[in-house]
């Protein structure tokens, strides 16, 4: 009675929905078993990582913080993922808008006035667009391969920070440490719920993901995003040029980047420093995959993500787990999840059972590269 | 400057390059079926780790570098099985694989921190091999002559060999291949294979030959240089020999400059060399239309499944 | 002046918007009839062998010294500097630790701005120079075992010439150079430092890579300011001498390892956190040494000679003693100038800003 895997007639609405749960649960049962099995407490590390911050108010606003750079990276970079333009370069336009926004702040340190974070937030958007406008030029004008030259630029632009942070940068007060001075109270990102972590950052992020939900769905603009990664002649023969979707895929994505490299420096961070990269850029992928490329996807993939980092942290001290099992966690969780996404338009039966009348879903270019992301 | 000490510059330039080689001649031949890895980094710290491990265990090296091969290649199953079998997104589950292998070495290789263990033994007789000047040709590790070999032997594979076109028609189209009966995903299920083999080789030559030894993220980061390496060589074996050892070159001689008192690039600008050189060698390759045989595979990256 | 203007006018600020809404749930002032919690932050795996490794040791000297029925101990390790790191530490203080080590320079700011919304939790900093009302300063007198290593290194170069591999030019490392260089050049006043500077705290490879190019220009020395044991691995493969860092690492290079500089946190723990249990605790800003017991160093090499044994080792006593100090004029700069006039030591908080290099530092 062994089970097979056999093609849906199409893609199955609940399954889009369904799988990521899936494969959360299964990451928690094998995890639990795995971390047991290596000698650790397996189920003590599943309820600090997945279920203790849930139920600790006081780690609420840090899943909120956390996850509101991925979401706003991650709904950027789904436009273009829709579209089949392979922005990998969300690291490296994170930091480029991160520093223009804060060249910015260290132009205007000694100034004082409410325009100084709304043009440094400017600066900073223009800076991501600017950075993602290098590998979206090339790809139309000369065919490169955005995937391979997005990725280079991730590592060109982390070497900028190092060197403006080592020299020109450097807060001549700061003794010697590579970092840039603290940033003035008009250039630091207000906090939205007093009291809180909780700053500007998290409404606009969800506001972002809203808002492109809405594009995408009701918009021609989006329409022709989602018709130039589903169907690319049929997009061609419709008159829609495939350049213009490459442009406002790259542009949005930095733009974003960009957007989210400016709050985090100037909220949570108020000062530009080396160690400014976490590799939210490349989170960011995994968050768009996790989520779907749906904008809302986006959002709770943002947050399990989130979840994951915060309780983290708390199982290496409660249960004793090394940071690197959390680590493995994280990847579990990805593999699950990216794996899962079969079930979306395959279903298991038995073996020998009557296959599906119709003849399987032809996979499209964007099903085929991003299962379930047809609407 | 003394023959000698060129001498000595020279074998840090090879120690210095060949990691690097190894590693993306795995990429290369993964690339060439189509498939983007982007778990190298990931697969060279499981393929270090366990070869420190069994080195460290048995007494015996080579073991260690076979170990590696075999548990780096296991953990491209993983990425081979998600990507070729289940079609997910072949980028997402390169990060994904990284971020496991980063977890997996350290959590394996926490008992082996702050020990070391003996090196691979020398090819050539010792009288060869340690000689000043002669030590250049007979006095490498035998990562090295390996890494050699097997440049000459993918170059052979993929331009010589049937076998070899098979893979290079999968990866330039996969809909074609399959439809005159060659199976498509088979192909690339090895090509990852020996990519995962491969950048084990690459990891062990860090824990075994040039420091000996194994701390969490011994690599550095070099798994995305040897990416790089890959593009900037345009998917040739030949060009990749000579981009891993003109990266090794300029990493060397800055060192050698550094240390003699002088210095001609920022130590940023020598970081972003090898990512910067790749956009300008994708830049000049995608231009030339006419040279189809430098550009990127056409399926690279693209998932592929036969519809019945 | 305007920079320091800048902070204080954050800090209010920071205050204002915090200290009123997150009330201190666990710390309390007064510990007694429990272990005290003491939890640490770390900036790297505690399998580094190097920094993270040495603090861990400290950590887990406190534990054997005191006892589970004196303290209970914690840490995170892998802490970003940033955003990550104040999240961690204010989980750690909202989870009632009565002190909170934070160990790395990064860990600054972060950790000034939990330490003022939990104005009844203790906080220490390692190697800042921030502190504040609950939040005290401490660090090592690394430079006086710097000045052991460039004795040693004096007396047995051949050629005169010493490499050394550095991270960042921070005063910390830049201080190093010069005590390393200011020693030595007491033995042998011809004696030079070359530095290579390999941006990063942590890579073996490029380490050992910058080790063999030193070797190759004509050091025979080899000492670093870098966590991991490559420059060591690679000066044994080409038979120089070389010292290891923040931990003994005789096991990696057992012939060309001399000594090393031990970061030997373990007691100060010991009296922080008995501190907290006699109810005496109060930030202060420290810097121990040698006659602390906080800057230890490695047993000596049995193939070093006896009067270079003999010459260290009065190093060390003196330096125990008070009777000496490396930092003391004269004093010539790069350019040969006299920057400290003689018999003048220079005074702790201009080393702490050191940006000047020595006559004999090259690179």
């Amino acid at each position: 009675m062994a089970l097979v895997l056999q093609p849906r007639r199409e893609p199955s609405k609940a399954m889009v929905w369904a799988a990521p749960v899936i494969a959360v649960l299964a990451t928690l049962i094998v995890g639990a078993l795995l971390f047991t099995a290596l000698g650790y407490d397996g189920f003590g590390a599943v309820n600090a990582i997945f279920i203790q911050p849930l139920l600790n108010s006081n780690r609420w606003q840090d899943l909120l913080v956390k996850a509101a750079p991925l979401t706003l990276i991650a709904t950027g970079l789904a436009v273009g993922f829709r579209a089949n333009v392979w922005n990998i370069g969300a690291e490296g336009q994170y930091v480029f808008g991160a520093l223009a926004a804060t060249g910015i702040a260290l132009l205007t340190l000694d100034m004082q006035g409410l325009w100084i974070l709304p043009a440094m937030v400017v600066a900073g958007v223009l800076g991501g667009m600017v950075y993602a406008s290098v590998p979206a030029f090339l790809r139309v004008r000369l065919g490169v391969n955005e995937i391979l030259s997005s990725l280079m630029l991730n590592y060109v632009a982390v070497q900028l920070l190092f060197y403006l942070m080592r020299g020109p940068w450097r807060d001549p007060m700061g003794f010697g440490f590579p970092q840039t001075a603290m940033f003035s109270l008009d250039q630091t990102l207000p906090r939205v719920i007093p009291g809180t972590l909780i700053h500007l950052g998290v409404p606009v992020a969800l506001a972002a993901a809203l808002t492109m939900w809405f594009l995408m769905a009701r918009t021609l603009a989006g329409f022709q995003v989602r018709v130039v990664g589903a169907a690319p002649q049929a997009a061609r023969f419709a008159g829609f040029r495939e350049t213009r979707v490459v442009w406002m895929s790259f542009l949005i994505g930095g733009g974003l980047a960009g957007m989210a490299g400016t709050f985090e420096v100037s909220g949570p961070f108020g000062q530009m420093v080396p160690t400014f990269p976490v590799g939210y850029g490349f989170t960011a992928i995994i968050v768009a995959f996790l989520g779907r490329l749906h904008p809302l996807g986006i959002v709770a993939a943002a947050l399990v993500l989130a979840l994951t980092y915060v309780g983290g942290e708390s199982a290496q001290t409660t249960v004793g787990l090394p940071a690197a099992a959390v680590g493995v966690f994280q990847a579990m969780l990805l593999f699950f999840l990216l794996g899962s996404d079969i079930l979306v338009r395959y279903r298991l039966v038995r073996k020998g059972a009557p296959p599906a009348r119709a003849l399987p879903v032809t996979a499209s270019p964007a099903t085929r590269a991003v299962p379930g992301a047809a609407e | 400057m003394t023959p000698e000490l060129a001498v000595s510059i020279l074998m840090a330039v090879v120690a210095t390059s060949t990691p690097l080689l190894i590693a993306a001649l795995g990429e290369l031949v993964v690339e060439k079926a189509g498939v983007l890895n982007l778990g190298v980094e990931g697969m060279m710290l499981i393929g270090a780790v366990t070869a420190f491990i069994v080195a460290s265990a048995t007494g015996v090296p080579s073991l260690g570098v076979l170990a590696a091969a075999l548990a780096a290649a296991l953990s491209s199953m993983v990425f081979g099985y998600l990507t070729l079998t289940l079609t997910a997104n072949q980028v997402a589950t390169g990060l994904a694989l990284t971020i496991f292998g980063t977890g997996v070495s350290a959590l394996l290789g926490a008992s082996f921190v702050g020990i070391t263990t003996g090196t691979l033994g020398l090819v050539f007789p010792a009288n060869l091999a340690t000689d000043p000047i002669l030590r250049i040709l007979f006095g490498h590790s035998p990562l090295v002559y390996f890494s050699l070999l097997m440049t000459l032997g993918v170059w052979w594979f993929l331009s010589k060999s049937r076998a070899g076109l098979i893979l290079r028609a999968v990866g330039e189209s996969d809909s074609s291949a399959h439809s005159i009966g060659y199976r498509v995903i088979g192909v690339r299920y090895l090509a990852v294979l020996f990519g995962g083999a491969m950048a084990g080789i690459a990891g062990s030559y860090y824990s075994l030959v040039l420091t000996p030894m194994w701390a969490e993220r011994l690599t550095a980061g070099r798994g995305w240089i040897a990416i790089a390496l890959v593009v900037f060589a345009a998917w040739r074996p030949g060009r990749l020999l000579l981009g891993a050892y003109l990266f090794g070159a300029v990493i060397t001689f800055e060192l050698q400059a550094k240390a003699a008192g002088w210095s001609f690039l920022a130590p940023e600008v020598l970081t972003s060399l090898p990512y910067l050189a790749t956009i300008l060698v994708l830049a000049l390759i995608s231009s030339r239309r006419a040279s189809a045989r430098l550009a990127a595979p056409a399926c690279l990256a693209k998932p592929f499944r036969a519809s019945a | 002046m305007s920079t320091l203007n800048r902070r204080q006018v954050i800090a209010g600020a920071g205050a204002l918007a915090l200290g009123t809404a997150f009330m201190p749930r666990g710390a309390s002032a007064q510990v007694s009839g429990r272990p005290v919690k003491a939890a640490f932050v770390y900036v790297g795996p505690v399998g580094d062998f190097g920094w993270t490794y040495a603090h861990d040791q400290g950590r887990k000297y406190l534990e054997e010294q005191l006892g589970a029925d004196k303290v209970t101990t914690s840490f995170v390790e892998n802490v970003a500097e940033g955003p990550d790191a104040e999240r961690v530490i204010r989980q750690l203080a909202q989870d009632g630790n009565d002190i909170i080590f934070t160990t790395s320079f990064g860990f600054m700011n972060p950790t000034l701005r939990v330490a003022r919304e939990f104005p009844d939790g203790r906080f220490e900093h390692c190697t800042g120079y921030q502190a504040g009302p609950n939040m005290g300063l401490y660090n090592s007198r690394f430079y006086q075992g710097r000045a052991v290593l460039g004795t040693i290194a004096a007396m047995m170069s051949k050629s005169g010439k010493a490499g050394y591999v550095a991270s960042f030019p921070i005063p910390e490392v830049v201080m190093g150079i010069n005590a390393f260089t200011l020693a030595a050049r007491k033995i042998n006043p011809e004696f030079t430092t070359q530095v290579v500077w390999v941006n990063s705290w942590y890579d073996p490879a490029k380490e050992a890579q910058a080790t063999g190019a030193l070797l190759d220009q004509g050091a025979d020395v080899i000492t670093q300011h870098t966590d991991s044991p490559g420059p060591l691995q690679e000066a044994e493969k080409r038979g120089a001498i070389a010292f290891g860092q923040a931990w003994d690492m005789t096991s990696f290079a057992p012939n060309a390892h001399m000594t090393a500089i031990v970061d030997n946190w373990g007691p100060y723990y010991v009296n922080r956190v008995q501190a907290v249990i006699d109810g005496s605790w109060k930030p202060e800003n420290v810097w121990l040494g040698m006659k602390e017991g906080e800057v230890a160093m490695a047993p000596f090499n049995e193939k070093m000679p006896a009067d270079v044994k003999a010459a260290a080792q009065k190093i060390i006593d003196d330096t125990k003693a008070g009777t000496y100090e490396v930092f003391t004029g004269p004093i010539a700069d790069q350019s040969g100038a006299e920057k400290i006039a003689a018999g003048v030591v220079v005074p702790d908080e201009d080393l702490l800003k050191m940006d000047w290099y020595i006559q004999g530092v090259q690179g």
